[in-house]
């Protein structure tokens, strides 16, 4: 295929989804207006499990099967990483350098912020069904709140906070946790992650059925996921600082 | 509330000028962690909180220390 054909084939291509793009945008409705079908039926669908916070019913109830699939995305990246990050035959430990200096009101700042940020990631995944937030942004505050121990502390600190191989434990068990709990569904009534035990009432902390038992297995994957994927490279870039001799 | 949509679309226009004009890798983590902050009022002020709160913990802190660390690394040590 010489030039002049490749440029006439991308023109085809190009111009047909340019046109199909301007014709779904001028048909789209306008920004801010009150049109949402989708909305309405999603809100109807979860204030019908007794959840609160639909964006979660969405993730965690009607479309749960798509979430398996992110948490699937996510182990295999973090299992991606670890490999390729691995220590390389040429590169030796060469230990954290004892002379890093860290300012006092950064260090001060970084203890008083490392409980804090812990109880906020535990609220936003426990509550995950009833307020915005949920397993993933929960487990994401937590993971980079446990680095805070790093700032304020000593890598040495960070390396005893987090045993690595509870980690890796962690995020396997979250993600069987998920699957598991879709599993229930099959066996107490027709479907693979149909949310069926008892709804509870209505916005209170035991409502919205397998969310929050959701919420909390995605949690502790993605916790764990983070905190292993921020230990590669913390290993890599401290540990192994230099490419070896 | 359409004024304050604006305004939240013009910092995130600004921020990400920053983003594209700062050269230096490890400075640009750090505008990169303030685009991800002005996405996060931007979604916040767009009626999304979910979206707002991954954003703020992804965005702002996660991808700019992977990218920090990975400079350090790629430099040599510190």
């Amino acid at each position: 295929m010489n030039r002049t054909v490749r440029i006439w084939l991308f023109a085809i291509g190009a111009l047909a989804i340019g046109t199909c793009l301007v014709i779904a945008f001028v048909g789209m409705p306008s920004f801010g207006s009150t049109f949402h079908p989708y909305r309405d039926m999603a809100i109807r669908a979860a204030v019908h499990h007794a959840t609160a916070n639909a964006v979660g019913s969405v993730n965690f109830d009607q479309r749960s099967l798509d979430t398996l699939g992110e948490e699937i995305i996510l182990l295999a990246s973090v299992v991606g990483v670890a490999a390729l990050l691995r220590p390389a035959g040429d590169e030796r430990e060469s230990g954290p350098s004892p002379h890093a200096r860290v300012l006092e009101p950064t260090r001060l700042l970084g203890y008083v912020m490392l409980p804090l940020v812990l109880v906020i990631g535990a609220d936003v995944v426990t509550h995950g069904h009833v307020t915005p937030g949920g397993g993933f942004q929960g487990g994401v505050v937590v993971a980079s709140g446990v680095h805070l121990l790093y700032v304020a502390g000593s890598y040495r600190a960070l390396e005893r906070l987090r045993p690595i191989p509870l980690f890796e434990a962690g995020e396997a068990l979250g993600a069987a946790a998920f699957a598991c709990i879709g599993i229930v569904g099959v066996v107490s009534a027709s479907a693979f992650l149909l949310n069926t035990i008892g709804q509870g009432s209505f916005g209170g902390l035991f409502s919205a059925g397998t969310i929050p038992l959701l919420n909390g297995a995605v949690g502790l994957e993605v916790a764990s996921g983070i905190i292993v994927l921020i230990a590669k490279f913390l290993d890599q870039a401290i540990l192994l600082g230099g490419r070896g001799p | 509330m359409t004024v304050v949509v604006a305004l939240a679309l013009t910092l995130v226009l600004l921020a990400g000028a920053a983003v594209v004009l700062t050269h230096e890798p490890s400075r640009q983590a750090i505008t990169l962690s303030v685009f991800g902050l002005a996405l996060s009022v931007l979604f916040l002020v767009l009626q999304a909180p979910d979206v707002a709160l991954s954003q703020l913990a992804v965005g702002t802190v996660v991808v700019p220390l992977v990218v920090m660390l990975t400079v350090s690394k790629v430099r040599g040590g510190r």
